[in-house]
Formats: structure tokens, C-alpha cells, sequence
């Protein structure tokens, strides 16, 4: 699913909608999981170091999307592991193993984030997070009078129809999209992270967050459409990583 | 009647007036499976009636869909090494 693969429109499309729609329901953990859960309670090294190679950089990312400074992010996905390696026995299997360990990141994140956040001043990024009214679209994209009035301008481009391929491909279209990622505020960014980039299911990232299923999709639709807003920005305007 | 006069009749009458405004604020609601059967025809109607919020939807979807497939970061190997090293010193750990 991350590999970059240049495919075919169609066959792009065909796994947009599996993704999309696909897999919302929680997931237990997967016949595989559970091997590699087997041999880790055995000591095995080889199974540990696996799970590392496969989660590390997901940890970072979104312990990033906790605390603010990259090398306390690193402390966070290190001090998880020695969580994981605690809880492992005690792991029952129920969510996918993923979740699991997302789920004791996102407890010493918040730990963390809470003493930082003492030597830390009121950020603004942190204040726009608090605007339930945020409209997806800029309103002035939209006729205000008349017979159209709520309806478009002007209507959006069309991308081009292998712009996930493209935008991935080049370094700088992929630290766009980095950088879209870390202009959002700490809850948008921590469900976008679980969510889109991660993959998890609404239970599980609800779960992992302690939040409703309703907050949850409304945090996942300003933090979405705030994304797609800067890469329209990108894809049209030549708006560049800074 | 010109094509567009039947347009927003259409859309008036059978959907129940959605500007693309409203559109553009349930989409996560669609894409998301959270909308009742009406609302999801009433969304469907303004799909097919309106070029701009195809689009739209269709920018949704690839954007999603590319944050899917971001490529992780590896392992810094200094790292690595450290949490392995970590490991061995864990009682789970049993050298044989």
C-alpha cells in the first residue's frame, strides 16, 4: 500500500475506493501479527527488530504530531518501544498490534506533551484549532447572491489522474505534503496522521483518542480539507515547500 | 427553460436545494459512511448534477489517498542498534 507504484488510472481508482471504503470496522490483530507477537515473547531479536523496521517511522511521526520538538518526539518512540517490550506479555490480541502500540505512544506522548507544554507559550496555531465553524472552502469561492448563490465561482481544476504517483515521486512534492501535514494543529494533525497516513479505522483512532465518532470526523473533515487546500495550492499556483 | 434553468429545478425540487457549499462540508460524511440512506441520495443527486463537486470529490479522494502512501522515514541505524541493545538487556531477551 506505500510502495509508489506508477499504475494505471483505473487501477488507481479501484484501490482508492478499497481504501476508502474497505476495513473501517476495528481490526484484530492478523494471523502474521500474531506470529511476530509469538517470537517477540520468546526473545526473539530478529522478530523485535522486524517490528522496529516496520513502526519506528510511523511512531515519529506522529509522536511529531505531539510534541513540538523532534528530538523529545525521538524519547517518546524510544521510551514505547521499552513500553511495547513491557507490555508485550500482556497483549491479548484484540486490536491489531499497530493500534496497540500507537495506543502506548499516544499515553507517553501526552505525558510528555503535558510537561512541555508548561515551558511552552499559547501558540496561534493552537487558537485556529478551536474555530468549529472553519468552512472547508474558502467562502469567496462560492456566489454569495442570486439564483446560484452557495454554488461555485468557479470550479475546481481536475487533477491529473496520477497525482498521488507524481506528487510522491519528487522530493519536493512529498515535502509539500510533510510540510501541509505539520501546519496543522496537534488534533488535526494526530487524527490525519492515524487516519490517512496510517491507515487505522475510526474505532481504533476514536479508541486511541478517547474521542466520539462524531468529533472524531469532524476533526478528520477540517484537517482533510485543509490538506487538500494546500495541495490545490501547490498543484495550481506553484506554491513551493518553504 | 434553458439547460440550467432545468438544473437548479431539478435539484430544487428532487434534493431538496444542496448548494455546493453544503456539499463541500458532508463530504467526510460520505466518504466516511455516516450519512442515512436520503442524505446520501440527496448527495448523490448534487454529485451528478454538478461538475464542480465531482471535482471536488475527486480531489478528496486523491488527496487521501496520497497521504496513504507517504513514504515512512527508516530507522536511523545508531538507533536501531540501541534499541536491539535495549532489548537484550530485557528479561524477554534469552540468548540461546
Amino acid at each position: 500500500m506505500r510502495q509508489v507504484a506508477a499504475t494505471v488510472a483505473g487501477q488507481v481508482d479501484i484501490s482508492i475506493e478499497q481504501e476508502l471504503f474497505g476495513g473501517s470496522q476495528a481490526r484484530s490483530s492478523a494471523p502474521e501479527e500474531i506470529g511476530l507477537l509469538e517470537r517477540l515473547r520468546q526473545g526473539d531479536e530478529a522478530a523485535f527488530a522486524s517490528l522496529v523496521d516496520r513502526h519506528h517511522g510511523a511512531l515519529l511521526r506522529l509522536a511529531m504530531a505531539y510534541v513540538s520538538d523532534r528530538s523529545i518526539a525521538e524519547e517518546v518512540v524510544q521510551e514505547t518501544w521499552m513500553g511495547v517490550l513491557e507490555g508485550v506479555d500482556r497483549f491479548e490480541g484484540r486490536s491489531s498490534l499497530k493500534t496497540w502500540i500507537f495506543r502506548i505512544l499516544t499515553n507517553k506522548a501526552k505525558t510528555r506533551g503535558v510537561r512541555e507544554s508548561r515551558h511552552v507559550s499559547f501558540s496561534p496555531l493552537a487558537a485556529s484549532q478551536e474555530n468549529p465553524e472553519e468552512p472547508a472552502v474558502d467562502p469567496t469561492r462560492f456566489q454569495t447572491t442570486g439564483h446560484w448563490a452557495g454554488y461555485w465561482v468557479s470550479y475546481p481544476q481536475p487533477w491529473d489522474e496520477n497525482t498521488p504517483e507524481k506528487l510522491l515521486l519528487s522530493q519536493e512534492g512529498t515535502t509539500f505534503l510533510e510540510q501541509a501535514i505539520e501546519a496543522l494543529p496537534g488534533k488535526l494533525r494526530q487524527i490525519i496522521v492515524m487516519r490517512d497516513v496510517e491507515g487505522l479505522s475510526s474505532d481504533e483512532a476514536c479508541n486511541i483518542l478517547g474521542i466520539s465518532e462524531t468529533n472524531q470526523r469532524v476533526l478528520l473533515h477540517r484537517a482533510r480539507s485543509r490538506v487538500r487546500k494546500a495541495l490545490e495550492k501547490y498543484l495550481e499556483g506553484g506554491v513551493r515547500p518553504a | 427553460m434553458t439547460r440550467e434553468d432545468i438544473k437548479i429545478y431539478v435539484l430544487d425540487s428532487l434534493a431538496g436545494r444542496m448548494t455546493c457549499r453544503e456539499f463541500v462540508e458532508i463530504v467526510t460524511d460520505y466518504l466516511e459512511g455516516s450519512m442515512t440512506f436520503w442524505e446520501r441520495i440527496r448527495f448523490h443527486l448534487h454529485l451528478g448534477l454538478c461538475f464542480g463537486c465531482r471535482v471536488y470529490l475527486r480531489q478528496m479522494k486523491q488527496a487521501i489517498h496520497t497521504l496513504g502512501r507517504l513514504p515512512q522515514e527508516p530507522v536511523p541505524p545508531a538507533v536501531r542498534e540501541q534499541l536491539l541493545e535495549r532489548f537484550r538487556n530485557t528479561s524477554l531477551h534469552r540468548p540461546w
